[in-house]
């Protein structure tokens, strides 16, 4: 569908909120909590937080939790009961404030749910969930969406995106698809028809730091560079990086037994642990950091675009300020693009 | 809340308190059937985890007993285990875990009736606290749907 | 800094040692680790108040230790880590060199790991007074609300397990968490699994955290578990003395006195 254009009232955000509440979405929105901001189901309007660059965790959580339960089960003598999810259980959701760096992480997450088998419940999460953008104002030295096909008011991935018209001012409303349409049916007299406002003008400004094409084309030769060790020796081999990030999709399955019964769980997993690739005979293929952290690189900028035909990495940032020790990863690219074999 | 039966779980060590809990037995004395024992080596043997697995299970409380201080079978397994209940019960406490609903005892091979004894306060004690809901609330938490942390 | 940067290139001219770990500038205005290998990357090197991550950490790194024999620019907390791990075999003098960075701006040259043991021990470890506070206020808490306060703080926790990377202490290649076959503490993120997972790792650190704050500086959801191994420290000091990273001896948790105090068991 074409994009509508529309204006929502600065008063009018409260009412949306409020709105969609009152239709049953649960909406998860950036909230603070130990000066960090995270997407939480929130309750209130008042608890959402504003002002911010950047949400520490991305809202992937939203299609993709951190743990979720994918079948009960109860041991008899001689049988085996399993009831698998009930995906009637998933409640509507509403992803409230989401950056387009991070509405655009959803292609590249669903890229990978749907690669070969396609994830059944990651899919029944993600039809039921919708995702109100907010353009970014503001930008900080971590954000890169420019040099990785983004910018701060790309509607790809958003159902709809909103822009402020300058700090406190009125919103620019894209509807963007049908389940943003869907939004506007019920809360229609909110989004008045108008041609005022030019969203670019208001938009954060980003410079494009590096090519990702050059880069991918780079990295077919780079697999035995010494570069990898240079850079990864302060990785300290955490998932900070992985979890906060809009595009990583490894995980763990994980029994959760409580004596006769218990419960498969998918959970995380992350490339930067240790154990990550250890096999049942002992021998582990990546046994050092360094080629973790290549993999990490390699699959975001090779493996994912040849195989999939998607980066799987969107700009947002958010790996360079949860990394405990510094590993930036805009600083890291940049050098990858600059040396030379 | 009168018809609470508390499930509580004892660990002890093999030469002292098991030995007084089978002489409890034998020498017929009559106490509640609340307990399900749990026999270690040496007091030293009993992790914490353990004690945290006993909640998990859906114990209301807990026994950890073994040989009083110098009547150790291997000599000093009592005494670690004595500087590692004392942190830990703080490191519970401050965490909110109710330490109310965790004995420490001693009990020999010759206290039968100490062990009755202690048995049937704790017991009495963890029936007035009722069930360990909150802790059973947290270790089920499969029953709830989980979206997000 | 001069004076720091003029004895890194020394020791790396002379071949002394392999590696200088230290800091350097970062992005955003934070130090971050550096690993001078040449004379020339002395230049690199600072040292100011924001030095605050614990290089201790870095080794009994793999990587780090595969490169031979090294030198570590030490904070206070950074060579109380180093007698920590010395006494737990973890590094000896022969492969590591001490370059001490005091309190008072001091650049000091440790002959071997003794002197180091013998500097800190001029400065008792204790708790900041925020610290102190913050646990006077969860004392006053009902138990309960104690219990609902730490769930709701530990709820954000997903399991990266970046303090305990961050952590020169945890250094063990196969921590219990990560045992999941089976399982012991739960693996996926979840109230139960935070828990124990916050718990073992207090446990597992009492008597030998030092008080470096690297695992909550480490958190990226600035989770307060720190606080945990504060009140671990202080407890100690209540009923054993308090301890010191001592190069010989026995560990506070390690050994016991025949007549350590009590007053509930029956
Ligand atoms: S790799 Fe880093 S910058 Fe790229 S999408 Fe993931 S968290 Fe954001
Ligand atoms: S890059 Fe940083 S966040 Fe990622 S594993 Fe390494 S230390 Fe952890
Ligand atoms: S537990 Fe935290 S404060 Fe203690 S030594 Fe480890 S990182 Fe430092
Ligand atoms: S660093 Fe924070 S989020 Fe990560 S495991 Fe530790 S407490 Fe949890």
């Amino acid at each position: 569908m074409t994009i509508d254009k529309r204006i929502l009232r600065k008063d009018s955000l409260e009412k949306l909120f409020n709105i969609l509440r009152e239709n049953n979405r649960t909406i998860f929105a950036p909230v603070e909590h130990n000066g960090k901001i995270s997407f939480k189901a929130s309750g209130s309007f008042s608890s959402v937080a504003t002002d911010y660059i950047q949400t520490t965790q991305s809202s992937k959580e939203a299609a993709f939790p951190r743990t979720e339960k994918i079948l009960d089960y109860t041991k008899t003598r001689d049988n085996i009961n399993a009831s698998p999810f009930d995906h009637n259980q998933i409640p509507e959701v509403v992803i409230w404030g989401v950056r387009p760096c991070d509405a655009m992480g959803i292609a590249e997450l669903s890229a990978i749910f749907n690669w070969d088998l396609k994830d059944e419940i990651y899919n029944q999460r993600l039809a039921k969930t919708t995702v109100i953008g907010f353009s970014c104002m503001k930008a900080d030295e971590s954000c890169f969406c420019t040099s990785v096909g983004g910018n701060p008011g790309n509607t790809e991935g958003s159902d709809i995106l909103l822009t402020r018209m300058g700090e406190g001012g009125d919103l620019i409303a894209e509807i963007i698809t049908d389940k943003g349409a869907a939004i506007v049916s019920f809360a229609g007299e909110l989004f008045q028809k108008s041609e005022e406002g030019q969203k670019e003008k208001y938009l954060a400004d980003v410079p494009v730091k590096f090519n990702r094409d050059e880069i991918r084309k780079k990295l077919d030769k780079y697999f035995e560079s010494d570069i990898w060790v240079k850079q990864s020796l302060r990785c300290i081999g955490c998932g900070a990086c992985a979890y906060v990030c809009p595009t990583c999709a490894c995980f763990d399955i994980q029994d959760e037994i409580h004596g006769k019964s218990g419960s498969r769980v998918r959970c995380w997993d992350s490339c930067g642990f240790s154990q990550f690739t250890i096999h049942t005979s002992g021998h582990n293929p990546r046994e050092v950091q360094s080629q973790r952290w290549r993999q990490r690189i390699m699959h975001k900028f090779s493996y994912m675009p040849e195989r999939l035909d998607v980066y799987g990495c969107t700009g947002c940032g958010r790996c360079s300020r949860a990394c405990p020790v510094d590993m930036n990863i805009l600083e890291h690219l940049t050098s990858i693009q600059e040396v030379t074999l | 809340m009168s018809d609470f039966e508390p499930r509580i779980v004892a660990f002890v060590c093999n030469w002292c308190t098991y030995a007084g809990a089978d002489l409890t037995g034998t020498s017929r004395i009559k106490y509640a059937s609340n307990v399900r024992i749990v026999r270690f080596p040496c007091t030293g043997r009993i992790d914490y985890m353990l004690l945290l697995k006993a909640f998990d299970e859906g114990a209301d409380g807990i026994i950890v007993s073994g040989c009083h201080p110098n009547d150790c079978h291997y000599t000093s397994g009592n005494f670690h285990a004595r500087r590692r209940w004392i942190m830990f019960r703080e490191l519970c406490d401050l965490m909110g875990i109710d330490i109310n609903r965790i004995q420490f005892s001693w009990v020999s091979a010759a206290e039968g009736s100490k062990w009755a004894d202690v048995v049937n306060t704790t017991v009495t004690k963890i029936r007035e606290l009722g069930p360990y809901t909150e802790y059973k609330k947290v270790a089920n938490w499969p029953v709830k749907e989980v979206i997000n942390g | 800094m001069d004076e720091l940067r003029n004895k890194v290139k020394a020791l790396l001219e002379a071949k002394t040692v392999n590696v200088v770990i230290g800091y350097e500038e970062g992005t955003g205005k934070k130090p971050r680790a550096v690993f001078a290998v040449k004379p020339e990357d002395a230049a690199k090197l600072i040292y100011d108040s924001r030095c605050v991550l614990n290089l201790a950490a870095y080794i009994t790194k793999h990587e780090v230790k595969a490169k031979g024999k090294m030198a570590i620019t030490a904070t206070l907390p950074v060579m109380r880590s180093i007698i920590q791990l010395a006494s737990e075999f973890q590094v000896n003098d022969n492969n590591l060199f001490v370059i001490g960075l005091t309190p008072d701006n001091q650049v000091i040259e440790f002959k071997n790991l003794a002197e180091v043991e013998t500097f800190i021990h001029k400065f008792e470890i204790s708790i900041d007074s925020k610290y102190k506070e913050a646990l006077e206020k969860l004392d006053k808490m009902s138990r309960t609300d104690r219990w609902n306060w730490w769930i709701n703080e530990l709820a954000p926790c997903f399991k990266c397990y970046a303090c305990r990377a961050a952590c020169p202490m945890c250094y063990c290649h196969r921590c219990t968490v990560d045992f999941n076959q089976p399982q012991w503490i739960p693996v996926p993120s979840h109230e139960l699994g935070n828990l124990e997972w916050h718990i073992m790792r207090a446990v597992h650190l009492t008597g030998r955290c030092i008080d470096c704050d690297a695992c909550a500086n480490a958190c990226p959801l600035g989770i307060p578990i720190n606080l945990l191994n504060k009140r671990l420290l202080e407890d100690a000091k209540k009923h054993f003395g308090g301890y010191q990273p001592m190069l010989k001896g026995d560990h506070l948790m390690s050994t016991f006195k025949p007549d350590d105090k009590e007053n509930f068991i029956r």
